[in-house]
C-alpha cells in the first residue's frame, strides 16, 4: 500500500492510473504546477485549479485511487507578474476546497525577485490557513536555492515540521533533515533521483522524515516510481518499516495535518460513494475489485470493442 | 410543456426550502448547531461574497459529510413542497451549503453568483450546487451553468441534475430535455430516477431513442430496457413494432420492458405482439411489474 505524494496526473493516461492502482498506490497528491506551456490568462490557470479539485479527482476515483492536491502558483509562472497577481487573488478560494492538503508546489526556479515575492506571499497564506507547504527546489543552483528556500520559510515564521522540501538529492538532504524539514525525493529518470541511489540514501539516513514520490508529469518519467523504489529497497535489505515510512506513513503524517487526508478515506470508504465519486474497494470490508468503467486494452490485443 | 414557475412563486419556494433544510441540518448538527445558526445569520446580513465562500469551505469541516438522516415524514414534506423532489441521497454538508446559499442575499443577480461558484467548485460542491437548482431565486435564469453541468463528463455531476431533481421537468425546453434523456442512456445512467420522465414524453424523443436502439443493434450492442418507456407512448405513430418484437426476444428485463410499452398501446398490432409472449404478458398482467422496478429483473 503506497502513497505517491507528488504526481501530475493531468499529464498522464488511464493506463498509468491502472498501473499505479495495480502496483498498490491507494492515494496520490497532485501539486499544482507548470503544465509545460506557459499560461497567459488568469482564467486558464483558474480552470486548471478547478480541474485538480474536480475532474482529475473523478478520474482517479474510477481506478480506486484517492486523489488529493496542493494549490499554488508555481515558481516559473510567478515571473509573469500580471498573471501572478491575478492568480494570487483566486488562491484563497481554492485552498479551502475539499482534499487540498497543502500550498504548493511553490519556491524558486531562477531565484528572481518575483519568485521570491510570490513564494513569501504563499507562505503567509499557508500560515494563515494552517496548511502544510510543498516546496519545489530549483534544478539549477540547487544547493543554494534549497538553503535559501528554508531560510525564507523560517523568516516567514513557518514551522519546519509543516514543510516538505521536495526534489532533494545527496547534496541537499543533510541540511534539510538537520533543519527539521521533511525531505522529499523524486524518483525521476535522468534529472532528479534514481532509485538505486535512493536505496543507498535510505541505508544511510533511515526513514525518518524522508518521503519518496514519482513527480511523474509530461516528461519522460515513471508513475511507478514509488512502488518500484519500495520493491528495490526491500530487495536490497532495507527494513520493511523504513520502506513503509518513506512510501506511505510519512506523507500521510505531514499532509494529514491539513485535516483533509485520512487513512480511512481509502481503507474504509462508503460502499459506493457517489458524492465523492470514489469507486475503490473497501479493504476493511474484504475488498471488491475496483470498478473500472473503461478497462484498458492490452497493447497486444488486436480487438477494440 | 409545463409552464415555468413564476418568479414570485420561486421566491416562496426558496424560503420554504431554506426552512426545511435548516430544520434537518440543525437536528443533525449536534455540537455545531450554534456555529451553523450564527453562520446563517452572518450570511443573511452580509453583502460580502467572501463570507459565502468561507461558509461553503467550512461546512464539511464543521458538520462532517454524513448522509442526511431523513424520516418518511421529511420525505413527505419535501414532496409536498415540490412534487418529485427527493432529498434521499443528500448529505448533511450539502443541505447546509444550500441553506446558506439560499440565505445569502448577495449584491448581483443570482445567476452570476451561481456561475462563479460553479466555476471554482470541487467535485462534491458541484453535485451539491446542482442538486439545489429548483430552489434558487430566478431559477429559470440558470440555463447556462445548467448546460455546463449536463455536459460534464463526471457522471455524478450529470446525475445531480438528472436524478431526483424536479428542475429539468419544470425548466428544460424540449431539446434540452430530450438530450438529457439521451445522454443518460449513453452513460449508462438509469431513467426511472428522472423526475417527470413520463409527463414529458414526446414524439421527437421517441424517434431519437428508436434510432439510437437501431444504431446500437447495428453495432452488435444492446440497449437498456428502460429505453422502451419513452418509446412506448409513440409505438404506433412511429411504426416501432419491429423494434419491439426484437426487444421481446431479448433478456428478461428487455422482454418485460417491451411488454410494458406494448401494454400501454391499445392497437391490434400491439395486442397481437403481446399474445406471442404469453408468459411476459401474464407477468405484466399481475400489475407487479413497473418501470421503477424493472432493473430487478435484469439478472433473471
Amino acid at each position: 500500500m503506497y502513497i505517491d505524494p507528488h504526481a501530475h496526473m493531468v499529464s498522464r493516461t488511464t493506463d498509468d492510473y491502472e498501473a499505479m492502482a495495480a502496483a498498490g498506490v491507494v492515494a496520490l497528491i497532485e501539486p499544482a504546477f507548470w503544465v509545460g506551456q506557459p499560461r497567459t490568462f488568469v482564467g486558464t490557470y483558474v480552470d486548471y485549479l478547478s480541474s485538480l479539485v474536480g475532474w482529475e479527482r473523478f478520474r482517479a476515483g474510477q481506478f480506486g485511487i484517492r486523489h488529493y492536491c496542493t494549490i499554488g502558483l508555481n515558481s516559473k509562472e510567478a515571473n509573469n507578474e500580471a498573471l501572478a497577481e491575478g492568480v494570487m487573488a483566486w488562491l484563497p478560494r481554492f485552498a479551502m476546497k475539499e482534499g487540498v492538503v497543502a500550498i504548493g508546489e511553490i519556491g524558486y526556479d531562477e531565484q528572481t525577485p518575483l519568485e521570491e515575492k510570490y513564494f513569501r506571499a504563499q507562505l503567509a497564506l499557508a500560515k494563515e490557513l494552517a496548511l502544510p507547504v510543498m516546496v519545489h527546489t530549483p534544478h539549477r543552483d540547487k544547493k543554494r536555492g534549497t538553503s535559501r528556500s528554508m531560510d525564507v520559510c523560517e523568516e516567514m515564521g513557518l514551522d519546519p515540521s509543516w514543510v516538505v522540501i521536495d526534489h532533494n538529492n545527496e547534496e541537499t538532504v543533510r541540511e534539510t533533515l538537520d533543519r527539521g524539514y521533511w525531505a522529499g525525493f523524486s524518483i525521476y529518470p535522468s534529472t532528479k533521483m534514481g532509485n538505486a541511489r535512493m536505496v543507498e540514501l535510505l541505508r544511510h539516513y533511515g526513514g525518518d522524515r524522508i518521503i519518496i514520490d514519482s513527480a511523474c508529469d509530461w516528461g519522460i518519467s515513471d508513475c511507478l516510481g514509488v512502488a518500484k523504489t519500495a520493491r528495490l529497497a526491500l530487495a536490497s535489505g532495507i527494513d520493511a518499516q523504513v520502506v513503509r515510512q518513506v512510501t506511505y506513513a510519512n506523507a500521510l503524517c505531514v499532509y494529514g495535518k491539513s485535516g483533509q487526508m485520512h487513512e480511512s478515506d481509502w481503507l474504509d470508504p462508503p460502499e459506493i460513494d457517489q458524492r465523492t465519486l470514489y469507486e475503490g474497494n473497501s479493504i476493511l470490508r474484504g475488498g471488491r475489485e475496483p470498478r473500472i468503467e473503461h478497462p484498458r486494452q492490452a497493447a497486444d490485443d488486436l480487438l477494440i470493442d | 410543456m409545463i409552464e415555468p414557475l413564476h418568479s414570485r412563486a420561486t421566491t416562496a419556494l426558496s424560503l420554504s426550502a431554506t426552512t426545511l433544510l435548516c430544520r434537518w441540518v440543525v437536528r443533525q448538527a449536534a455540537a455545531q448547531e450554534t456555529w451553523f445558526l450564527d453562520a446563517l445569520y452572518r450570511l443573511q446580513t452580509s453583502a460580502d461574497e467572501h463570507t459565502l465562500h468561507l461558509f461553503l469551505g467550512q461546512v464539511p469541516r464543521r458538520l462532517g459529510k454524513a448522509d442526511l438522516e431523513l424520516t418518511p415524514q421529511d420525505l413527505t414534506a419535501a414532496h409536498s413542497l415540490l412534487p418529485g423532489w427527493s432529498p434521499l441521497d443528500w448529505s448533511l454538508d450539502g443541505a447546509a451549503r444550500i441553506a446558506g446559499l439560499l440565505a445569502f442575499p448577495g449584491q448581483r443577480p443570482f445567476a452570476a453568483l451561481f456561475e462563479d461558484l460553479v466555476r471554482t467548485a470541487d467535485a462534491r460542491e458541484l453535485i451539491t450546487l446542482y442538486r439545489g437548482l429548483s430552489f434558487y431565486p430566478e431559477a429559470a435564469s440558470l440555463s447556462a451553468p445548467v448546460g455546463a453541468g449536463l455536459r460534464s463528463n463526471t457522471r455524478a455531476v450529470f446525475e445531480a441534475i438528472a436524478h431526483g431533481n424536479p428542475y429539468p421537468r419544470d425548466h428544460f425546453d424540449l431539446h434540452r430535455w430530450n438530450h438529457m434523456v439521451l445522454k443518460a442512456l449513453f452513460i449508462g445512467s438509469r431513467l426511472s430516477p428522472i423526475v417527470g420522465i413520463d409527463q414529458r414524453h414526446n414524439p421527437e424523443l421517441a424517434r431519437i431513442l428508436l434510432d439510437y436502439a437501431e444504431e446500437r443493434w447495428a453495432a452488435g450492442r444492446g440497449v437498456t430496457p428502460e429505453l422502451w418507456r419513452c418509446v412506448g407512448p409513440c409505438v404506433d405513430a412511429l411504426g416501432a413494432y419491429a423494434a419491439l418484437q426484437r426487444a421481446l426476444a431479448g433478456s428478461p428485463a428487455e422482454r418485460l420492458a417491451a411488454g410494458l410499452a406494448l401494454s400501454q398501446t391499445d392497437t391490434p398490432s400491439a395486442r397481437h405482439l403481446l399474445t406471442s409472449v404469453p408468459e411476459t404478458a401474464a407477468l405484466i398482467g399481475t400489475g407487479r411489474i413497473g418501470w421503477s422496478n424493472l432493473h430487478h429483473y435484469e439478472a433473471i
